[in-house]
């Protein structure tokens, strides 16, 4: 299937899903504290969910047991919440949450510091965090989707982090996974041209050390030496007056977490 | 939830295009002697001595070959020590 423009009507609707997942992964972020474990905040999410119209979109995708991902350190994604998985100060975790509202699906994550956390990490919080300012930067009409993905490498190595490989960003509308792939590498010029209509979950994955991942499991992917792992997404939308990012209020600025 | 994703040129090339017809090394090489079914005993100017069949299409075409002859051979990147006669040279 070709990669699927949106109509002002249909995007209205992927808006309002977004702002869904927006208010349960904020509510989360502000309530992760040492002593909890990930189930906790499954649970609270499940809570939250229940006063929003539509269903969590995650759970039940491929047999995905939970409603979020949580995904600790060194876990890069896909983590599932566990009442044995306690949060402990100096932790990071990643919290990547989605929802299905009126058939239309929103996906966004963000990474958390558990307490106070040490420099090197906040800075790895940082520039994951700069990484996808700048790739919504580029969803312009006429960019192509390797203009994103460089944009994305490009920052991370410079500062000495390296990208994620083996999962991409992806299209997501009437499904949560869709064309096309976002990968968050690549060499600027190439790849499709996005379009006004498109809307992809643009999700740059970053290691504190090397690229490379290992499966612990179906599920958990985490890095092969051992390093940490930021996250952030959000779920953007290509408007012929540039990006527009539908999983956090219309008149929010600054940078996108 | 991020979308997995297996990707052949993962930003780097291991000098492999994935396609054996395309990677293939085309070199000169001499005749040594004749086997059985259309093989070739053939000499490299390296001097490394190959197992090499005829072509189709030079059998197609009904061309002779014979020992002494200087050959184009075209060697697989997967095994150095094959290659396929494609061409004689006058």
């Amino acid at each position: 299937m070709a990669i699927q423009l949106r109509s002002a009507a249909e995007l209205d609707k992927m808006y309002r899903a977004g702002q869904a997942v927006h208010e349960v992964l904020n509510a989360l972020r502000a309530q992760v504290k040492p002593g909890m474990t990930t189930m906790d905040l499954e649970e609270i999410a499940v809570g939250l969910i229940a006063r929003w119209p539509g269903k969590a979109a995650f759970k039940g995708y491929r047999g995905y047991p939970c409603v979020l991902c949580t995904s600790v350190n060194s876990e890069i994604v896909h983590g599932i919440p566990s009442p044995k998985r306690k949060l402990r100060e100096g932790d990071i975790v990643s919290i990547d949450f989605g929802m299905e509202v009126d058939g239309y699906y929103a996906d966004s994550a963000v990474t958390v510091p558990v307490g106070k956390i040490r420099p090197e990490l906040q800075k790895l919080l940082d520039v994951t965090r700069e990484s996808l300012d700048r790739a919504i930067e580029k969803m312009r009409p006429g960019n192509r989707l390797g203009d994103v993905g460089h944009a994305v490498q490009s920052w991370v190595e410079q500062n000495g982090f390296s990208v994620v490989r083996e999962f991409v960003g992806h299209g997501i509308g009437t499904r949560m996974h869709d064309e096309p792939n976002l990968p968050n590498y690549g060499e600027p010029g190439r790849g499709a041209r996005l379009q006004e209509g498109m809307v992809i979950a643009v999700e740059p994955m970053v290691n504190a050390g090397q690229p490379e991942i290992q499966m612990r499991g179906e599920w958990v992917a985490e890095t092969a030496d051992g390093s940490p792992s930021a996250h952030f997404e959000h779920t953007v939308a290509v408007t012929a007056n540039g990006p527009w990012i539908l999983t956090r209020p219309r008149e929010m600025t600054g940078p996108s977490w | 939830m991020a979308k997995q994703f297996e990707d052949k040129n993962k930003g780097g090339d291991k000098g492999d295009s994935g396609n054996p017809k395309e990677d293939a090394i085309e070199v000169m090489a001499t005749v040594l002697e004749p086997l059985p079914n259309a093989m070739f005993r053939v000499e490299l100017e390296n001097k490394h001595k190959v197992l090499a069949h005829v072509s189709g299409k030079m059998r197609k075409n009904f061309i002779r070959i014979l020992a002494g002859d200087k050959v184009a051979v075209e060697l697989s990147p997967y095994d150095l020590t094959r290659g396929r006669i494609v061409y004689r040279y006058k």
